[in-house]
């Protein structure tokens, strides 16, 4: 048996709010499933399940507050799932009471139904998880009135069993994750993939703008967070100009030939050329804990993403130093998309081992970051200009740009950094290795 | 495919990129990147989408032919064989 905890999600979490169970007792869960969703400052994020095995218990209820590393379920050793999942209490921890508002019920249909299954009791939850309840429980009605169809999955009805309703509808997993998170009822979506199947896109078309996180609660949690960075970290900063020139012409070179699906852009390169560089200089790919630096294996760039109207979010591209380009950049397009969303998954909040902040596109030539603890350094990219530049002697007019690194100097001092700076220099200079 | 339509597929890309924009309310000669706070990353997820829609393929080069709505509807007009 293991414990499924309170991720910690960012440096400046203390605890998060469960929102809704999207496993069940019974349920067998592979490490890298979602297994809840958890409202932090930073919004609701999809919390992965670290562990394979089957859920045996859940042991707090949608609507808690819970620090940091509090058991929120156990998680069995892997086994065949029960073939009739039955409804289980689910025990309280003992966090204060919280106020009890009415107990809501599922309003009747207005025709005879008998449900494949109870819906949950929804008292005491707050406003969202009721809707969203409810919705399950209109959705397997719902589903059950639709003509037959082939079936590729359903929203989660409240305790079903594991035999399928006559009627079910016919969406891709990652659709059904995508129309919970979006709040679209996915039964009144018109699928467009095989067989009349549900597609993510289907659901982003059907979704209405949505409710960002709370911009007031992310300011808070930006400030707090960089408070603490100020206050902990002895910063130094270095800065480098690096001539970009050949990189341009490689991405316009590569941009021609790629369809337009797969084009690059500048800071997918200096984002790879990062990484691997950090293969030279692993002191500054680490975490600060414990009182002292420890080295990670992995190498997490977090590639910071400004969200319009205030706030901003840093999810990792993993392994970053052995994603081919293009696999980078598809992943680049997809998390930004996800990060504006609101579509994050906990792994990618918690994972960076560096970060690497853009303003180019605001017209920055240089920008110096605040490292995000327990991160020990992080690298800003400056908007690519034409300056004066010096070669073979003459002055000639060349694509630049400003890189700076801001490092903690209780793990790594100027000189380890300017090196730095100078191995992703020389990296860009041939983008076609990257 | 009339321009007014061309119009709608290049707000419904817009938006589907930055649901909370209103495109719809950009000048027509202003830049629509700043308008409407689009970064690079932005800006590619914009043309790809309309590549998918409309079936034009937008070289980079033709890139600031697109950042304005007037300009971007004469350029998806003339590619889109209106």
């Amino acid at each position: 048996m293991t414990d499924f905890v309170m991720p910690s999600l960012g440096a400046d979490m203390d605890a998060g709010t469960l929102v809704a169970w999207l496993k069940h007792p019974g349920d067998a869960v592979r490490r890298g499933d979602i297994i809840a969703e958890v409202d932090t400052d930073k919004g609701v994020i999809e919390v992965e399940v670290f562990d394979s095995g089957v859920v045996d218990q859940l042991l707090v209820e949608p609507g808690t507050k819970v620090p940091v590393g509090t058991p929120l379920a156990v998680i069995a050793s892997a086994a065949p799932a029960a073939p009739d999942r039955q409804p289980q209490e689910i025990a309280k921890p003992a966090p204060p009471p919280a106020p009890t508002p009415p107990a809501v019920e599922v309003p009747p249909p207005a025709v005879a139904w008998t449900p494949t299954a109870a819906p949950r009791k929804v008292e005491g939850l707050p406003l969202a998880a009721r809707a969203r309840e409810l919705a399950r429980a209109l959705v397997a009605f719902a589903a059950e009135l639709a003509p037959a169809q082939d079936t590729v999955g359903a929203l989660d009805a409240p305790a079903t069993t594991a035999t399928a309703a006559p009627s079910r509808l016919r969406i891709s997993p990652a659709a059904r994750h995508l129309a919970r998170e979006l709040s679209v009822d996915a039964s009144s979506v018109t699928g467009t993939g095989p067989g009349g199947a549900i597609t993510r896109d289907d659901i982003q078309r059907a979704a209405t703008p949505r409710t960002r996180p709370d911009g007031e609660r992310m300011r808070q949690a930006i400030a707090a967070a960089m408070a603490r960075s100020k206050r902990e970290i002895p910063h130094y900063y270095v800065a480098h100009d690096v001539d970009v020139a050949r990189m341009s012409s490689w991405i316009e070179a590569e941009n021609e030939r790629r369809s337009v699906p797969e084009r690059l852009i500048p800071a997918v390169l200096f984002i790879k050329a990062v990484a691997l560089a950090l293969r030279e200089f692993p002191e500054l790919n680490a975490r600060w804990q414990n009182g002292r630096a420890e080295r990670l294996e992995a190498i997490h760039v977090g590639a910071a993403i400004a969200l319009r109207g205030g706030g901003l979010v840093a999810p990792a591209l993993h392994d970053t130093d052995r994603a081919e380009l293009g696999e980078l950049m598809s992943r680049f397009r997809d998390l930004t998309l996800r990060a504006r969303a609101g579509g994050l998954k906990s792994s990618e909040l918690s994972d960076s081992t560096i970060t690497v902040t853009s303003l180019g596109d605001r017209g920055v030539e240089t920008v110096f970051g605040i490292v995000f603890p327990p991160q020990v350094a992080i690298v800003g990219v400056g908007r690519i200009t034409t300056r004066p530049w010096v070669v073979d002697g003459q002055i000639v007019p060349r694509s630049i740009a400003t890189l700076t690194l801001s490092a903690d100097h209780r793990v790594s001092d100027g000189h380890r950094g300017a090196l730095f700076l100078a191995a992703v220099d020389r990296l860009l200079q041939e983008p076609e290795k990257l | 495919m009339t321009r007014d339509e061309i119009r709608t597929a290049l707000f419904e890309s817009i938006q589907r990129i930055a649901p909370e924009s209103e495109p719809g309310n950009v000048p027509s000669d202003a830049d629509l990147r700043e308008e409407l706070d689009l970064d690079s990353m932005d800006f590619l997820n914009v043309i790809v989408r309309l590549h998918e829609r409309l079936g034009v393929d937008i070289p980079e080069r033709d890139y600031p032919q697109l950042f304005t709505v007037a300009s971007a509807v004469d350029y998806l007009a003339a590619h889109a064989g209106v």
